[in-house]
């Protein structure tokens, strides 16, 4: 799976047609992915369908392995990574400039996001989760709109830092064992971490370190400030990689690391975690209800969402923490729908600001109808697949915290609601300007077709998420003994 | 699995129509209407107990945890589940056969049926349910499918904000519910209305505080959904949906599905707790007197009987609150004929006026439009409790409840009464008798047989649906229902008689034959400035906490962070250009290699 991205993008420099070698590799990835999905079994709760063979080994450092696999918690990031990639590849305009470079960085992206999440190997994981991210910057710096320069360094400041950060508390980790023990593999770690754990300092300094690398590429508050400017500049199908996949290689992290290898440290920096976290969705709540545009408000409704993603995670539980996993996939599924969507919106009417726009729907009810399907999925209605990700968050979180904190929690649900169907009321409903009497909806097969592939993910998981369930409970409860 | 028919019917219909039947209208329509007598037929199957309830299955289950959850889709029925089913899928099926007249002519038809469809997979949902978490998702269900028919037309800029203020005002009301179900299942360690000894012995032991709070909690679904105050300002809003939507889901059953759960739940939540009962029997005698004060300055047909509804759904949260959840019931059902009645009504006269809603602009009505006239009188008299009809057996009740314990709600409940009787004959009077007062009024035309059919149909309900020979209130309260031996009941009676002859005889006296209002009590007629003070208040408190929150983000958070490294930013800037070549094997080489040598550094010490 890794490999086909790595031909596409050669068939691509080949002068290949690009879009159709892009949509062809996401397709075939896609297949894959669910291929992998019945071939995995769910009896065993632990890493299967894998590779494991030695890299190298440079003298003076712990071997470092090729170890990929899948368990319960990275396949369902898996099918969304591949679910997202082919949506987005296919949702780039035709006469975009510089095709074949714009879609090698793409298929570079889902690369990269791919080998993050399936590897094993601390060195893989930071190493793919940067080469998703180089292509990200550029990608927004040379196709993106508005103050795509400021929006482009900013973002790549905050990212670059964040990775240092988090590459320093990854160094301090692998440290902190005595030599002989030393390794980069994250199955190896955890065997030796849970029979004789470090000890509280050396823990809490490095899961300080790595909430502010991961917290960074997760914008966690007050660390989000490149979040929302970044996606407004980046063209649609970049936000949908990366505020619908990339981003949630920080979570991922969190989970994979900081809760099983480091769990006493973890909760020393939970009061600073949750006041964070309340940040991200109350304050980052009220930020979103005060945008004017639609691009920087799903940006900034991006990064509320991350609070309760947060939240499920501090609450380290089985029942929050497959809640989080299928949040991630149903969130990362809805972002990339409403990014999608929006992108639609702006190309057909040059317009990004809720001032200048309404009425829409009735000149285009095919995007109307998909983009309150996508709001209600943001806002947590059920029958859509954020719904039991979400559910799921509430009841852990309030086994572990209670009344007072899931009441602030909770208060973000309205918030949520508040703007996201403002957006909806002032973009489709109302008067329709007189310039926009000819604008034409999304028509077709093809053009529609990435956006029904994301909505019937989202109404599938929404009616059936114990398909996915059964897979992430078991390797979520595996992480957490 | 027959019984399953009953949600999955209108299921597929809502999918079917709003997917690909969206321009075939004849057949969306058809697809709706049939699936809905289809609910109708098992609703009545299972009344007589011919079929049996479909198995449950589980929707998500984590358990062998420490925060165990299991949530299944399962049926719960008793008497009460089978009256409700009755009243949803018949009024639902009239409403139905109604809109085929009423929506003849209107381009949407076919997302109209899909959305009505819609509705009834949700409503039904939350009758069946037996558990939170399923009634949950149900409710919000019904919160998207009445925010969708509320914004049916949605280039009117009215119908839009209505159907946002409706959806909010609804998740301020579950945000406490879903507090309340996650508190219970806390308590219980299920979310299952029914309990194991053990879950209920926990529940019983609980302090009385506890139980108030999650009595509280719970009930706070009910304020929204059943608009109670102060969530009550998105009712009359929503009358900007399509006059049968407003009989079905603001009217007859889905601001009736708070009363409902506040029924399901009462015992073992509410039963506990003195102090959860007192708060919603006061929240729901003051509606039931708030909103009857208002209804009684309004001019809009639909507006008024929209008041009147939020003043009804007092009068049954009341019951539950004074501990007569089984009045409560009785009232909602017969509440379900009448005014369901009265709307279809309203629709008919609206359709016979092309869209005239003030009644001022009406008059004369009764000799030129004899059958809807006719219908909506009795419809009139039996919501007025007018004795021998519907309402009159149902209201009494719920006032008689109140007679023992609370004399203050008591009072409350006859004079809501009173005032009932008289906003109804003043609509009655002003609209249907005195002079033609506009141009339109003089040439109504009666509507086609599809729309008056279910009009007499719910107009004959609406007259015996209180007749104990059917039994409606002994079926619902289980064969317990004490008729006619409690304390003060010939004076209620006398003195609900009373208040009804005052009522109406004051509004004959004021409003016969009249050009035009002789009272302007305009606290009343702007409906107590509510709207204007949420507007005002919590509303501008909030956007400026908002734009204070993104100045500050946009220049302390963001700005401070990214002047401080501007030095950093330019020289990024500039080798951000140099990669514009696309050079990315070159980046991506440099990057590793770095890590590499940061590896290096590091780790060989």
């Amino acid at each position: 799976m890794l490999l086909i991205p790595l031909v596409g993008i050669g068939l691509i420099l080949l002068k290949s047609p690009p879009k159709i070698v892009a949509i062809a590799a996401a397709l075939l990835n896609f297949t894959f992915s669910l291929v992998a999905l019945m071939q995995f079994n769910s009896q065993i709760a632990g890493v299967q369908l894998g590779l494991n063979i030695p890299w190298v080994h440079l003298p003076g450092l712990p071997e470092i392995r090729f170890h990929i696999g899948l368990d319960g918690i990275n396949l369902p990031l898996l099918l969304l990574t591949t679910t997202v990639t082919l949506a987005a590849v296919s949702v780039v305009p035709n006469d975009i400039k510089r095709p074949r470079e714009f879609f090698s960085y793409l298929l570079f992206m889902s690369l990269g996001a791919i080998g993050a999440f399936v590897s094993f190997d601390l060195f893989f994981l930071y190493i793919f989760h940067e080469f998703a991210l180089i292509p990200t910057f550029l990608l927004i710096g040379i196709w993106g709109t508005q103050n795509r320069q400021f929006a482009s360094m900013q973002l790549t400041l905050y990212l670059t830092l964040g990775s240092l950060v988090l590459l320093a508390g990854v160094l301090a980790l692998v440290l902190a064992l005595p030599v002989q023990l030393r390794s980069f593999d994250l199955l190896v770690l955890q065997r030796h971490l849970s029979q004789m754990p470090l000890n509280d300092f050396s823990q809490q300094t490095i899961v300080g370190f790595l909430l502010v690398g991961f917290g960074t590429l997760v914008s966690l508050f007050p660390l989000h400030s490149w979040a929302a400017p970044g996606y407004a500049a980046a063209p649609p199908s970049v936000a949908m990689m990366h505020a619908g996949v990339l981003k949630k290689f920080g979570l991922y992290g969190l989970i994979r690391i900081a809760v099983p290898l480091l769990p006493q440290g973890f909760d020393a920096w939970l009061p600073i975690l949750l006041v964070c976290l309340l940040g991200n969705i109350l304050y980052i709540g009220f930020v979103t209800l005060a945008q004017k545009e639609l691009q920087t408000m799903l940006g900034f409704s991006s990064v509320m969402h991350m609070g309760y993603l947060f939240l499920g995670i501090a609450a380290t539980n089985e029942t929050s923490l497959s809640g989080v996993i299928l949040l991630m996939v149903a969130h990362g599924l809805s972002a990339a729908l409403l990014f999608g969507l929006a992108g639609e919106i702006q190309q057909r009417t040059g317009e990004n600001r809720f001032a200048e726009l309404g009425g829409l729907a009735k000149r285009a009810p095919f995007l109307a109808t998909a983009f309150v399907i996508a709001s209600m999925a943001s806002i947590g209605l059920p029958g859509l697949a954020n719904f039991p990700g979400e559910l799921l968050i509430f009841f852990g979180g309030w086994h572990r915290f209670g009344l007072g904190i899931m009441a602030l929690v909770l208060w973000g649900v309205v918030l949520g609601a508040v703007y996201q169907l403002r957006a909806v009321r002032k973009v489709f409903f109302g008067d329709l300007p007189a310039r926009f009497e000819s604008i034409t909806d999304v028509t077709g097969t093809a053009q529609r077709g990435p956006y029904v592939l994301l909505i019937a993910a989202l109404l599938f998981l929404g009616f059936f998420p114990s398909i996915l369930l059964q897979v992430i409970t078991p390797a979520v409860k595996l992480l957490l003994n | 699995m027959a019984s399953g028919w009953l949600l999955f019917a209108p299921l597929i219909s809502a999918l079917a129509c709003l997917v690909w039947l969206r321009r075939k209208h004849d057949l969306a329509m058809f697809l709706s209407v049939g699936t809905c007598a289809i609910s109708f037929a098992i609703a009545v199957a299972l009344f007589v107990g011919a079929i049996p309830v479909p198995q449950p299955w589980n929707w998500i289950s984590i358990t062998g945890g420490v925060a165990n959850l299991t949530v299944p889709i399962g049926w719960y029925v008793d008497n009460t589940t089978k009256m409700m089913l009755l009243v949803v899928t018949g009024v639902g099926l009239l409403v139905h056969i109604f809109s085929i007249g009423y929506m003849a002519h209107d381009e949407g038809r076919g997302r109209f049926f899909g959305e009505l469809s819609l509705f009834m997979f949700s409503m039904l949902g939350i009758v069946v349910a037996n558990n939170f978490v399923m009634m949950f998702i149900f409710w919000e269900l019904v919160g998207v499918s009445s925010y969708l028919l509320i914004g049916f037309w949605f280039q009117k800029p009215a119908a839009a904000e209505a159907a946002n203020k409706a959806f909010l005002c609804n998740r301020v009301g579950d945000f406490g519910f879903l507090m309340g179900i996650l508190m219970y299942w806390s308590i219980t360690g299920t979310v299952m209305f029914q309990l194991n000894a053990a879950s209920a012995s926990t529940l019983a032991t609980q302090t009385s505080a506890t139980l108030t709070t999650l009595g509280v909690l719970l009930f706070c679904g009910c304020v929204g959904k059943s608009a109670m105050v102060p969530l009550h300002v998105w009712l009359p809003d929503a009358m900007e949906g399509p006059t049968p939507v407003s009989a079905l889901i603001h009217a007859a059953t889905m601001v009736a599905a708070g009363v409902y759960m506040l029924v399901r739940i009462f015992p073992p939540v509410l039963s506990a707790s003195v102090g959860a009962q007192e708060v919603i029997a006061t929240v729901g005698g003051f509606t039931a007197l708030f909103a009857a004060l208002i209804a009684t300055q309004q001019n809009d047909i639909k507006r008024i009987l929209a008041y009147s509804t939020l003043s009804q759904l007092g009068y049954m949260v009341m019951a539950v609150g004074i501990a007569a959840p089984g009045a409560a019931m009785f009232h909602l059902t017969t509440h379900a004929f009448f005014k369901a009645l009265l709307f279809l009504a309203a629709g008919s006269v609206i359709h016979a006026l092309h869209e005239e809603q003030d009644i001022w602009n009406m008059g004369g009505l009764w000799k030129k439009i004899p059958i809807t006239f006719a219908t909506f009188a009795l419809g009139t008299l039996a919501l007025t409790g007018f004795p021998g009809f519907a309402g009159f057996f149902s209201k009494d009740e719920i006032i008689l409840a109140a007679y023992e314990k609370f004399p203050c709600l008591y009072a409350i409940g006859l004079i809501t009464a009173a005032l009932t009787a008289f906003y109804m004959f003043r609509l009655v009077f002003v609209a249907f008798f005195g002079p033609a007062r506009t141009e339109k009024a003089e040439h109504p035309h009666e509507s086609p047989a599809v729309m008056t059919a279910p009009l007499v149909l719910l107009a004959i309900l609406s007259v015996i649906g209180g007749w104990s020979i059917l039994g409606i209130h002994s079926y619902i309260a289980g064969g317990h229902a004490a008729e006619g031996h409690q304390p003060g009941h010939s004076l209620t009676l006398g003195l609900s008689i009373l208040a009804f002859a005052v009522g109406s005889l004051s509004a004959y006296f004021l409003y016969f034959n009249k050009k035009s209002d002789p009272i302007r009590i305009s606290l009343f007629a702007n409906k107590f400035y509510i709207d204007e003070i949420y507007l005002n208040g919590p509303v501008k408190f909030q956007q400026a906490i908002a734009r204070i929150l993104a100045w500050v983000d946009n220049w302390i958070v963001g700005g401070c962070l990214v002047r401080g490294t501007a030095f950093v930013s330019n020289l990024t800037g500039e080798a951000l250009r140099l990669f514009q070549t696309g050079s990315l094997q070159a980046y991506a080489f440099l990057f590793s290699f770095g890590t590499i040598l940061i590896l290096y550094f590091t780790l060989l010490r």
